[in-house]
């Protein structure tokens, strides 16, 4: 039988700022164990949390650039359960007023655009860290961090609009690249501060009511996502096919074997008996506030993949990839402000400067060759100084010098010979060295041919310009 | 509303707490005493009335974004009945 997968996804991300969202303790990753903890979120009595505003502009901000309508009245609520990473006991998190609501992103597979629906953005405080002596299911006792207690959030719900695992990580790309462009979150997925649960279910084609889901959880990168899903939707097809029902869990991906386990919960169904926080006051929004956050949205991915597409001709896939990240499209830019020409500027760019930051495991904004000097090479190329070939050298000299493109070129002699006296005189001797090459090529033998163009770039050390070789040796046969 | 002996079960169990039979009926009675109680209130007309989110009749309470130096740690486990290596420690957790 076939199946429709229906896929929804709650991502929450942390926000750049500087102190928790509700007191003024530091947010500071990898701080010692306990070290970024107050009265207020440690949940003793008698404190009182104010929000940090900063927090408030992020969400909005968020909210926006996801197409949301901001709530002009927003409260927070607490959320309870008992599990001893929340010193308070429950989790002061927004209920059914969140900060932002209805709201899409455009993803694309295949070539296709597709509308994802965005239920809501809401703010909450992050939970402590656990860590456990031996394994969770057989330690006697845990020991608690409350470092990333009250480290703001927001939570980000989409519609069940996802149909496929790979849209699913479409989806989380899109929303990481957004979340990055207007500089909320750090989005770094190894250390906590993007995180994903995905809720799936599956239902016959055709059918419209929906079926019933699982919660996958311990998905720490895009990757986990879409195996995760990917296999627990063969799980739910299997267990369909065998005439058996899914049971509403929660399950956790486990990476190394590749499946999802039950994780078997002590407690019933989850009741988190919400109910309005009254230690914070509520959130009215001002129409103007939201204006001008609005109007001060950077350039998103969208609009700027366009951009480069309607001004420079690239195409939709190499503008994609080029504005996926803020600070690629960033250097890309630079380039072309240094006069770069915008094709051969976006081929370098995925090409060998994005080789070597992965090689050496580097973010664009570590890049050690500026965009200043990589428009340098590339205008060397245009201009016919050097070959292309050669260019690749250079450039992997300017990469370990830092050294510009023209001063290496000079250096090393690697300036293109395009003087045709120059490169006769070496044709000439090839043509004399290589009888059998000559004759094999005469007799047909268009491969013999390379092999003459091969002696020639090497007594050449690969100065000599290709056209020009080619057709000097072919006017010289 | 009605309050039974199995809500009172249930708020028990999600709250970790665990009482003798003849508590958990004193608490039934004594908690459907306080919304009998309450019930008073949905006497009052409302019609027209907004939802009230706050009993103060505050709103936007916000604070700048610094960071102020935090508790000192020996300070914050104070009252931790157990700690270990700058760690609250805690019981075995069930769940999982």
């Amino acid at each position: 039988m076939d199946y429709e997968i229906v896929i929804g996804l709650e991502v929450h991300t942390e926000l750049k700022t500087d102190s928790k969202i509700f007191c003024g303790c530091s947010t500071k990753f990898g701080s010692e164990q306990n070290t970024n903890v107050c009265p207020v979120c440690l949940g003793l009595p008698g404190v009182l949390p104010v929000i940090n505003e900063k927090v408030v502009e992020f969400a909005i901000k968020a909210g926006l650039a996801l197409n949301c309508s901001i709530l002009p009245f927003s409260k927070f609520d607490r959320k309870n359960y008992y599990y001893p990473d929340l010193p308070k006991n429950f989790q002061t998190s927004q209920y059914d007023l969140p900060i932002a609501v209805n709201g899409y992103l455009d993803i694309e597979v295949n070539g296709e655009t597709r509308r994802i629906g965005v239920t809501r953005v809401h703010m909450e405080e992050d939970a402590g860290k656990l860590v456990h002596s031996g394994t969770i299911s057989n330690s006697d006792y845990a020991l608690v961090d409350y470092n990333r207690t009250g480290v703001p959030l927001i939570e980000i719900v989409s519609e069940p609009d996802l149909r496929t695992p790979e849209e699913a990580k479409a989806y989380l790309e899109k929303l990481k690249s957004i979340l990055e462009y207007i500089d909320v979150s750090d989005c770094k997925m190894e250390e906590g501060s993007l995180r994903c649960d995905a809720n799936i279910s599956l239902r016959k084609q055709g059918e419209s009511k929906l079926g019933t889901k699982t919660e996958l959880k311990n998905l720490n990168s895009f990757k986990m996502v879409q195996k995760g899903l990917e296999y627990e939707a063969e799980r739910q097809a299997d267990v369909l096919e065998d005439g058996g029902r899914i049971i509403q869990e929660t399950r956790s991906w486990d990476d190394a074997k590749g499946i999802t386990v039950s994780m078997r919960s002590k407690e019933q169904a989850h009741d988190y008996r919400y109910f309005p926080e009254p230690d914070l006051v509520p959130i009215v929004v001002d129409p103007a506030k939201v204006e001008e956050i609005r109007i001060n949205l950077p350039e998103l991915p969208d609009a700027r993949k366009n951009r480069l597409m309607a001004d420079y001709g690239l195409s939709g896939y190499d503008a994609g990839v080029i504005t996926a990240s803020r600070a690629v499209a960033e250097y890309y830019d630079q380039i072309i402000a240094f006069k770069a020409e915008p094709k051969a500027a976006a081929n370098w760019l995925m090409g060998e400067v994005s080789k070597f930051l992965n090689s050496a495991n580097l973010g664009i904004e570590q890049c050690p060759v500026s965009p200043e000097k990589l428009a340098g090479l590339i205008s060397l190329i245009e201009q016919g100084t050097i070959s292309s070939k050669i260019a690749k050298t250079v450039f992997e000299e300017m990469w370990n010098s830092g050294k510009d493109a023209d001063a290496i070129v000079k250096e090393k002699g690697l300036v293109q010979i395009t003087d045709t006296g120059e490169i006769e005189a070496i044709v000439d001797s090839v043509i004399a060295a290589n009888p059998q090459s000559v004759a094999d090529f005469k007799a047909g033998k268009d491969r013999a041919l390379g092999f003459l163009v091969g002696q020639i770039m090497k007594q050449t050390k690969g100065r000599a310009n290709p056209e020009m070789v080619n057709k000097l040796l072919r006017d010289r046969l | 509303m009605k309050i039974t002996l199995k809500d009172v079960e249930n708020v028990a169990l999600l709250s970790r707490l665990e009482f003798p039979e003849n508590e958990l009926a004193t608490f039934t009675e004594q908690l459907n005493a306080f919304l009998e109680y309450a019930d008073v209130l949905n006497q009052v007309n409302v019609e027209g009335i907004e939802p009230t989110a706050h009993v103060l009749p505050l709103k936007n309470v916000m604070r700048a974004d610094e960071a102020k130096p935090s508790l000192a740690r020996e300070l914050a486990l104070s009252n931790a009945p157990e700690q270990e290596n700058g760690y609250f420690k805690v019981p075995k957790i069930m769940e999982g």
